[in-house]
Formats: C-alpha cells, structure tokens, sequence
C-alpha cells in the first residue's frame, strides 16, 4: 500500500470581493467577512485530488490529510474527506499562529512520523493567504526526500517503485521519474478537485478527526516563529482614475472605446 | 551594529552562458542594507566554461564561482538539491549575516532549502527591504493574501536572514569601475544525492499566437465569458492590434483556454503597454499578474468590479454587445 499524507490549510476564502477583505493593522490579522467561512486552501485541493487520481489509477493508496492551525471548521476541514480522503489529522493548536513557516514544517514532519511516514507526501504549490511556498519545501528538507514542485500529473512508474511525474516549467513542461519516498507541490494545471457527492459527504460526516497538539508531538521545541514577526499589515489603497466610456447603448460604447484608445494611442 | 558590518551573500543565477538579469537587481537590493560593495559577496552557480570576464564592474566585493560540472544540469527537474549543496558551500566560506536571493524558479527552491538547513529565517517574494539602524537587521515588505495586502516584517534575534526578492520589484545596480576579484571554487566533489529525481525530458509547448510576456497589447478574458467559444472573439481582436491572449485563472481553470494564457500570481507576469480585460473582475490574484501593465482597458458588466479601480478606461456593460462594436471599430481604424 502507498501512504500518502497531504498537507492542507485552512485559508480565507479568495473569492471575496477585494473591497471586503479587511485587516485589523493592530492585532496583525485578517478580519474575515462576516459569514463567509473559510476554504480548504484551492492549491491543497488540487493536491488531494492528485491522490485521488492515483488511486482512480488502481493503486492501493491510503490518504491521510494532516492540517496545522486553529480555530478549524470541521466540515470545511472534511471537504478532502468527502472526496474520498480516508483519514484527517488535525493538530490543532492556539501556538501555531506564532509558527514559522519552518516552525511548521517541523511539526508536519513530526506528525507525518509519528504517523508512520509517508511514502508520498503532497501538498499545493502555495498556500493563497500568506502565498509562501516554503513549508513543503522545508519538509523535503527534514525529511531528507527528494523534491518535485508545480506537478501537473502524477503517476507510478513501471517498475512500481518510482513516480512518473510531469512538472511545469517555463514554456512548457518536464518528465521527471522520482524515487520514494518523495515531497510533491501540485499546481492548478493539475486539474481542480472532484465535486464530493451525497455518499461522500455523509461518509465524511460521520468520519471523526485524529487531533493532536503541538505538545503532543514536540520531542524538541518547534521555535523558529521569533525570526522573523511581522511588524505592519495593511490594505494598500488604490485610488480610481477611470474614465467610463458611455454610449447610447452598449454596442455604442464599444465604438467609442475604440476611438477613445485610438485617440490616446493605445492601440 | 552598523550597517556596514551586515555581510550580504547574493546567490545569483547564469542562464544561457549570461548572467540572470536579476542578479543586477539583487545588487540593487543589496545596497538598501549594505553601504559598502566590499560586505557584498556575489556566488553563482557556474559551468566550468562559463566566460568569468564578461562579469565587467559588477558593484560587489567579490565573486565566488561555485563550479561544478552537474550544476546546470541540476536546473533541470525544479530539485536544486545539488544548488543548494552549492550555495551552502558559499555559506560557509562567506558567513554572511543576510542572504539574498531571486524569487525565480531556482531562488525559490534554494532559499528555502538553505532557511531550513541553517536554521533561518525567511522572508520571500519581497518588494522593499531596509535596514533598522537600531538593531541592524533587515526590515522587508512583502504582498500577501494574493495582493490584497501588504505586510512589513523584520528579522529578530541575530541568526542568518534569508531574502527572496521578486524579479523586477528592484532598480538594477548600476555597474562601478573596478571589476570585483574572482575566486574560482571548484565543487566538483559535491555529487547529486543518489535518490535525486531524475529529468527524463522537457517538452517545450508551442503557445498561440504572441508570446504574452513580449506583447505590447494584451487581450485577456476571465470568468465573465462564460464559456470556451467567446475566446476565439478575442482571437479575432488579437489579430487585429498584434496583441497576445491572455485570461484569468478562473477561465484557464475551467478548461476554455489552456493554462499557458494565464496572468496572475501563479501564471504569467505581464507588462504590456496596454492591457485589454474583457469579463475580468480582477481579483487580487489576478491584478499581482498585470500591475505592470501601463493602460489597463477593462470591459465588465459590474461597475463595483475591482478591475474598474485599476483601469484607465473602461466601459460598463455586457461584454457580448460591447466586444463585438468594439472589435468592428478596431477593424476599421486606420
């Protein structure tokens, strides 16, 4: 059996208009809309979804998605459950908001271990609120394993020992054969994540999560947030200067526009 | 401590037998925290044949060539295992107390391989940096939440301080009389880690029509098209201005145009001179990908789309009326 872990975040939804994202510049938070719950970071979806093909494919994969933060909302959280993810670890933990992104690396590390390992370890090319990119790469890191990033496809190799993988690069893209055990970030040309259907959904319901604390799984302290603490956060204002093309009726407009670039010489 | 005494390390890159152009901009970066050239150390991941003379009067102290015959070859795959065997050598020898790097495909790898290996901090992606003359360490700002906010950090403690600055966000150095001394550091005995993945090969993809990162029109579509078939209207307009086709990550997503038309945070970054969106709201994410853009011309049928607060010019109305007067007008124009 493959054992995959796929590390997932909990993130602000992005699909907010930006005129309703709001931070509280002296808490150094993000003040989500009221009644807008969070998502499971899109990027982190794509990466379960890479799992689910592999299994879709005829292997025997068990998928395991570990998460670090606080404050989760559970049926959010079960969204990859719902998929057909089997198992949801959870540590869950007031302390993690003051981690780095090596802080977290570490305790990903730990919780993968303790786990049992990992044969595969997946994970979104980045995450969308602080859009880092670090965490994963600091995993390989740790765990000694080889590294592929922005994966668009993934597959086990004849020999059944190694993954076929193809990874975008710039101007097109790369077949790279990897060892296992192995840290993968997955970008959206992966395709986006399955709908989960009704049978999911109440399969996922009645699943519970394995939570655990950062405590529970230091053998040495995870310290590292004190590097580097943010110091300002704030809504960069922009100010409009638009100059709104009107006509008679829309197709008027459209013509006018035309002149009016031509006129400024921007086309 | 002053700022003279912040030894800085740029990790800089070769492409092509060149150097990356943002190594300029990293010295550029690095003069906000170092005031004298000599604190600044330049490494660069080099071939053996690479040609040190073409270097010129580079505004650094000196130049460390970290030469192994595998290094180019380690650019291929996205692993940067043996860069960062590389760079961790210059590390060493140079004991710097600020490291900087590009945020390209290679600097990203790397300078998280190297925090992570050496315990530090790590700042990515950052658009400024500055140096706090109190405690002498290096302040940075950086975008986040998809460009919906900026957020400012400063590196505590006294351990190693890892940069990553985005390409293009710094004014290249501009070059000094004396050229910097040139060590040659052979690496040759640093092998690629035998559970490396292996590049089997790299398959370029022809794009359609205009490269975007060359335009100087750019035509994109988003969301608002609802569907493949208003593409090949943009097509049509695109061959009318010489302009390339872009979209929103939300159209490439949704399968009616392929991924490689994407513009925004994680698809291309563009700077046309002007920039035509048809059916864009412009989320943050996407706007991170055309801030360069001089005129932005934005055609939506939501007057509250944020698109609107970054265009020049703008018509508020049903793209399927609009577009096509438009494209007829464009035909007609001289």
């Amino acid at each position: 059996m493959l054992k995959i872990a796929v590390c997932a975040k909990q993130v602000p939804d992005t699909d907010i208009p930006p005129s309703q994202f709001k931070v509280d510049e002296t808490a150094l938070r993000v003040i989500p809309p009221a009644g807008v719950p969070p998502i499971v970071n899109g990027f982190d979806m794509n990466a379960v979804e890479a799992a689910l093909r592999l299994r879709d494919a005829g292997v025997d994969v068990e998928i395991t998605i570990f998460s670090v933060g606080t404050g989760f909302a559970l049926d959010v959280m079960k969204k990859p459950l719902a998929i057909g993810a089997d198992r949801l670890v959870l540590v869950d933990d007031e302390a993690s908001e003051s981690l780095d992104a090596l802080g977290t690396a570490r305790v990903l590390a730990a919780a993968i271990e303790r786990d049992g390992g990992a044969d595969l370890v997946l994970a979104g090319r980045q995450a969308s609120d602080w859009d880092q990119a670090h965490v994963p790469i600091m995993l390989s890191e740790l765990m000694s394993a080889p590294l592929v990033t922005l994966v668009r496809a993934l597959s086990i190799g004849e020999d059944g020992e190694s993954f076929d993988v193809e990874r975008v690069a710039e101007g097109g893209f790369q077949r790279i054969k990897c060892p296992k055990p192995a840290v993968m970030t997955v970008t959206n040309e992966l395709g986006e994540a399955r709908y989960a259907n009704l049978r999911g959904i109440m399969a996922a319901s009645r699943k519970r999560p394995e939570t655990t604390t950062i405590a529970e799984l230091a053998q040495d302290d995870f310290t590292g947030s004190e590097t580097l603490p943010m110091t300002r956060l704030f809504v960069p204002v922009a100010e409009s200067h638009v100059e709104i093309i009107e006509g008679e009726d829309d197709a008027d407009a459209g013509r006018l526009l035309a002149l009016r670039l031509r006129e400024a010489k921007l086309i | 401590m002053s700022s003279a005494e912040n030894r800085v390390l740029i990790v800089g890159e070769i492409a092509d037998g060149r150097l990356h152009p943002t190594v300029r901009q990293l010295i550029g970066a690095a003069q906000r925290v170092s005031d004298d050239a000599l604190n600044i150390t330049l490494c660069l991941l080099a071939d053996a044949d690479f040609d040190a003379s073409t270097l010129g009067g580079l505004a650094v102290g000196d130049v460390l060539l970290l030469e192994n015959p595998e290094a180019s070859g380690d650019a291929d795959g996205g692993v940067y295992a043996l860069s960062t065997d590389l760079v961790s050598e210059a590390v060493s020898k140079s004991d710097p107390s600020v490291i900087l790097v590009a945020q390209t495909d290679c600097g990203s790898v790397v300078s998280a391989r190297i925090a992570a290996r050496w315990g530090a901090g790590l700042a990515s992606g950052c658009i400024d940096l500055a140096l706090n003359p109190a405690s002498g360490r290096v302040a940075v700002t950086r975008p986040v939440h998809g460009g919906s906010a900026m957020a400012v950090y400063e590196f505590a403690g006294e351990g190693l301080q890892v940069v990553s600055i985005r390409p293009g966000a710094f004014e290249p150095a501009t070059d000094v009389g004396d050229a910097p001394s040139i060590e040659r550091i052979d690496l040759s005995d640093v092998k690629p880690s035998a559970n490396s993945p292996v590049l089997i090969e790299t398959v370029m993809e022809e794009s359609e029509g205009i490269p975007l990162e060359q335009a100087d029109v750019v035509v994109a579509g988003g969301r608002g098209l609802g569907g493949p078939e208003p593409f090949d209207d943009l097509r049509e307009l695109c061959g009318l201005l010489s302009a390339a086709l872009g979209a929103s990550r939300a159209a490439c997503d949704a399968g009616w145009i392929d991924h490689s038309h994407q513009v925004g945070l994680t698809g291309k970054s563009i700077s046309p001179n002007t920039y035509i969106t048809v059916g864009i709201s412009g989320a943050s994410q996407h706007m991170a990908g055309c801030s360069s853009a001089r005129n932005i011309v934005a055609i939506d049928k939501d007057p509250q789309a944020n698109i609107f607060t970054h265009a020049r010019f703008g018509v508020v109305g049903d793209w399927a009326n609009v577009l096509p007067a438009f494209t007829a007008a464009v035909a007609e124009l001289d």
